[in-house]
């Protein structure tokens, strides 16, 4: 797979399951993060969480112990767990290189998160699994069947581009 | 690796600076993200020694407008340049979309500019990508120097292929955007291309 696409009917799903873990867990928030650090869905107090940093940093750290596992002669560590003063962040990788994140504080505790993650992984793994095949599928609905080598050409017609950067 | 987003109407992609220790790739970083408007750029991150050497990665996501109603942002990362950091740099080119080969002008960074090179081709190769295939430009950087090769002299070592390439002053902007317009689009045509 050479691109991930993530369609309307999967993310409502994905959405649905994570507001669901998020209830569920008594979380601050829950996300979906791709490997390669692109946010996917989110889900709680997301507000003052810089979601797109945290995706990128999410995935860096998956990354770092996903070689340490297998500096050790280990597959991977697919549990990382980060315990603040105050807060903490569960980090779960789901299947096909999906990743779960959770962060709670003392309203809740580890042991509640860790169960109802392990119960949301599979479920998430199906809908990834769906979304997998319907992404392989030669039918698969992109926009870049719509997008002209002229639509490119005018986004990067310098006066319009330029004006995004301050001289 | 691409992201589209049907959802939030989106085209992610990951850009990635490569290049020798010192050749400026945080600098290129830095002079976007100072000069791009609020309203296109996020927060910039720096995982950093305290000599202000980079250890892990550059980020920078940045929105350069819509195609068709879809919003394309693009993800930069700079990769750390010291030798010793090769498992870093492995992970950062996991399921990039284009690359920006950052060269350091200087005559004494001969050697290095050529390992770096080698150090891409080989990395990219363990994971199954080839430089001939992924969106890919040069950037000769710190033209203001006074022992600086001829850019005639450096295409002949680091592009011999004749890929877009830029004569740049990274610590002054100079060639920068132009770096990045280029790299950015060559992204959009392969996935178009691609599709
Ligand atoms: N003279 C000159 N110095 C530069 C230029 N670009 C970067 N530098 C300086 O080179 C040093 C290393 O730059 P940095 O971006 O940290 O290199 P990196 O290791 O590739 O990330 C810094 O002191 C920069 O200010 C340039 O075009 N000309
Ligand atoms: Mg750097």
């Amino acid at each position: 797979m050479s691109q991930m696409i993530m369609y309307e009917e999967e993310h409502r799903q994905i959405s649905f399951l994570l507001n669901k873990l998020y209830r569920e867990t008594n979380g601050r928030a829950c996300y979906i993060v791709d490997k390669n650090g692109q946010l996917v869905a989110e889900a709680g107090e997301t507000r003052n969480i810089d979601s797109t940093s945290l995706s990128s940093l999410v995935a860096g750290s998956i990354a770092a112990t996903g070689s340490l596992a297998k500096l050790i002669g280990e597959k991977e560590f697919s549990v990382l767990f980060h315990e603040g003063k105050d807060q903490h962040i569960h980090v779960t990788l789901v299947s096909g290189g999906v990743i779960l994140v959770v962060i709670f504080d003392n309203r809740t505790s580890l042991g509640l998160v860790r169960l109802r993650v392990k119960k949301a992984s599979d479920e998430f793994n199906r809908v990834f699994i769906n979304l997998t095949k319907k992404v392989e599928s030669p039918k698969a609905k992109s926009p870049f069947s719509e997008i002209t080598d002229d639509d490119i050409d005018s986004l990067f017609r310098d006066d319009d581009i330029d004006k995004l950067f301050r001289e | 690796m691409s992201f589209i987003n049907y959802s939030s109407r989106e085209i992610n992609c990951k850009i990635v600076y490569y290049g020798p220790g010192l050749c400026g790739k945080t600098t290129n970083l830095q002079f976007i993200y100072d000069r791009t408007r609020p309203e296109s750029k996020g927060k910039m991150i720096s995982l950093a020694t305290e000599t202000e050497r980079t250890l892990f990665f550059d980020f920078l996501p940045l929105s350069l407008g819509e195609i068709r109603g879809f919003k394309t942002r693009f993800h930069l990362y700079t990769v750390p340049g010291q030798v010793f950091y090769d498992a870093s740099r492995k992970l950062i080119l996991k399921g990039v979309d284009g690359i920006v080969f950052v060269a350091d002008s200087q005559e004494e960074r001969e050697d290095a500019n050529l390992e770096s090179l080698d150090n891409l081709k080989d990395n990219l190769i363990e994971q199954g990508m080839n430089l001939n295939h992924i969106p890919y430009v040069v950037q000769y950087n710190k033209r203001d120097l006074p022992n600086v090769m001829s850019v005639d002299q450096l295409r002949r070592m680091l592009n011999p292929d004749g890929v877009p390439d830029f004569e740049a002053v990274a610590s002054q902007g100079q060639g920068v955007f132009e770096t990045l317009k280029s790299i950015a689009k060559l992204v959009l045509v392969q996935l178009k291309k691609a599709k």
